[in-house]
């Protein structure tokens, strides 16, 4: 029976739920979104393993692009395990932003997802410290083989995620008066989309910066 | 409408994790041991660290089992990928296989 008819029976039809989060159609969008930026990323560390595997690795007697360098040799690993831990202190914060709205407090979401802003920030601050270190001495884009260009497509596209998600997350702290304890699915959601950012650090971190 | 309630876990617990996990994986890339073993240290490590996010951070250990396999769908096609493009790759330097 369609709806209007249901309706002029004076027959109460249930508004449709999505199937997977009954409280919000935005947290399956989110989730189903992820799945495809997840897709992208993986596409691009898969194409970074499968590029280096196809290459001798750099010893001393060969050099790039014949061979592939040992990234601990080029980058600064220390600079970046900072990094990492900013970004999942910022997770955190991220966290218990959330758990604050989830008890109407709107103060305490503001204050925690301006840490969590901030977290954002000083990632992209160290992180455009790295690459102008990079570039103005180390490598270019098309530089030690294939590594310079992988290097920076990976931890670019990974950087751009970064600076739209402090932008977003801007955006619902600008409008925090709106939330409340029945009402903070778009914290919820806001919230998936910097934990999966800082995920993928993580994996870009272990596979291009460690291994 | 009404959120469920449901145990909040222990969110610093899980910062003190990764933080852990974190420090092991800088000691096991730098410690000297043979590759294969480092890189298969630092892949648990890394999928350890990026587990608790997901099932803790994003909330995925409380939600419907189907929005688990969401979830895990692109890591398993990722995972064929890499199966799929090991034989082009990694073997490109043995005799007989590298075509002329």
């Amino acid at each position: 029976m369609s709806q209007a008819a249901a309706l002029d029976h004076g027959l109460h039809v249930e508004p449709a739920e999505s199937p997977l989060t009954p409280e919000s159609w935005g947290k399956l969008g989110m989730w189903l979104f992820l799945a495809g930026d997840a897709m992208s990323f993986g596409g691009l560390i898969v194409g970074y393993a499968a590029l280096r595997m196809g290459t001798e690795a750099c010893t001393g007697v060969l050099a790039p692009p014949a061979c592939w360098p040992t990234p601990s040799t080029i980058l600064g690993v220390p600079f970046t395990a900072v990094m990492t831990f900013l970004l999942i202190c910022s997770s955190v914060t991220m966290v218990k932003a959330l758990e604050a709205i989830s008890h109407d407090d709107r103060a305490g979401l503001r204050k925690f997802l301006g840490l969590t802003i901030l977290g954002g920030a000083c990632f992209l601050g160290m992180q455009a410290r790295e690459w102008t270190h990079l570039l103005t001495h180390v490598m270019t884009l098309t530089s030690k083989g294939l590594f310079g260009s992988t290097f920076f497509v990976l931890t670019g596209f990974h950087g751009f995620h970064v600076f739209s998600g402090v932008v977003y997350l801007s955006c619902i702290r600008g409008n925090a008066e709106a939330y409340s304890a029945e009402n903070h699915n778009a914290v919820e959601i806001v919230g998936l989309y910097w934990h999966f950012v800082d995920l993928v650090w993580i994996l870009i971190f272990t596979f291009v910066y460690l291994v | 409408m009404a959120t469920e309630a449901h145990d909040h876990p222990n969110y610093m617990a899980i910062f003190w994790w990764l933080l852990g996990l974190t420090i092991a994986e800088l000691a096991v890339a730098y410690m000297p041991m043979p590759k294969s073993l480092m890189i298969a240290g630092l892949v648990s490590l890394a999928v350890a660290k990026a587990t608790l996010v997901a099932m803790y951070f994003m909330h995925l250990k409380f939600e419907r089992r189907t929005l688990g396999l969401i979830a895990l769908t692109p890591p398993i096609l990722l995972m064929m990928f890499v199966v799929i493009t090991y034989p082009d790759t990694a073997w490109r330097f043995v005799s007989g296989l590298a075509g002329h």
